[in-house]
C-alpha cells in the first residue's frame, strides 16, 4: 500500500461521481453512453486495487464492451438527442 | 504519510465514491423524462452497489483469495502475517455484474418495442398503457 495507490483512488473516486453527473446532464444519449464506458473502466482499476482481478476482469468486457454495444445499437433505432 | 492516515483515505473514498454513485443513480432513475437516461442510471446504481460489496470484503494488506503463497506452501500460520480478501462478495459480485447486463438488455429491448409503437422514448407522452 503506497502513496501512489492512495493518490489514484483519491483521483478515481472524484472521476467516478464527476462522470456519473455528466453522464446524467448530457443532452447527446451517445455522449453519455461513452461517460458511463469510462465510468466502468474506472471502476475495473478500483476492483484491481481491492485485490478483486476476476471481478475487474469481467467488468471490463462487460461494462466497457458489451453494455456500450447494446446502448449504441438501441440509440440507432431510437432517437439520439434527449428533448 | 501514516499507514493509518492511508487506511483511513482509502476507506473514504471507497465507500464516498459508492454512496455518491447511488445517490446520483436514485436521483436520475426518479428525476430523467427520457428511458435510455433512465436506464443509464440503473446502470450506474449497479456498479455503486458492485463496489461497495467488494469495498466491503476488504481486508488492508490482504492478497487476492485462494491463490496465495501460504496455501501454496501448506503452512496455515503463514496466513496470519498475509491474510487474503474476503472471497464471498467477490464471488457475489461477478454474478451480479453479469445479471445486470441481462436485466439492462430486457430493458433496452422494452425501449425499442415502445419506441416503434409510440414513436417517442419520453415517458410523459406515453399515457396509455396499451399495446
Amino acid at each position: 500500500m503506497s502513496v501512489l495507490t492512495v493518490l489514484i483512488v483519491v483521483l478515481g473516486a472524484i472521476f467516478l461521481v464527476v462522470g456519473a453527473w455528466y453522464v446524467l446532464t448530457r443532452k447527446d444519449l451517445l455522449v453519455a453512453t461513452i461517460a458511463s464506458s469510462i465510468i466502468s473502466l474506472i471502476l475495473s482499476v478500483f476492483f484491481l486495487i481491492l485485490q478483486a482481478p476476476d471481478v475487474a476482469l469481467t467488468e471490463a468486457t462487460v461494462g466497457v464492451a458489451l453494455t456500450t454495444i447494446i446502448f449504441v445499437v438501441t440509440i440507432r433505432n431510437t432517437k439520439r438527442m434527449e428533448e | 504519510m501514516s499507514e493509518e492516515l492511508m487506511q483511513q483515505i482509502l476507506s473514504i473514498s471507497f465507500y464516498g465514491a459508492s454512496l455518491a454513485l447511488i445517490l446520483i443513480g436514485v436521483y436520475g432513475v426518479l428525476t430523467k423524462k427520457n428511458l435510455i437516461k433512465i436506464l443509464l442510471s440503473l446502470t450506474i446504481v449497479d456498479s455503486g452497489v458492485n463496489l461497495l460489496f467488494v469495498s466491503l470484503g476488504y481486508i488492508m494488506n490482504g492478497t487476492a483469495p485462494i491463490f496465495s503463497p501460504a496455501i501454496m506452501d501448506g503452512k496455515i500460520e503463514v496466513l496470519k502475517t498475509a491474510p487474503m480478501v474476503d472471497p464471498v462478495p467477490q464471488a457475489l459480485v461477478l454474478t451480479a455484474i453479469v445479471i445486470g447486463l441481462g436485466v439492462t438488455a430486457v430493458g433496452l429491448a422494452l425501449v425499442i418495442r415502445l419506441f416503434r409503437h409510440h414513436n417517442t422514448t419520453n415517458i410523459d407522452e406515453i399515457r396509455n398503457l396499451k399495446w
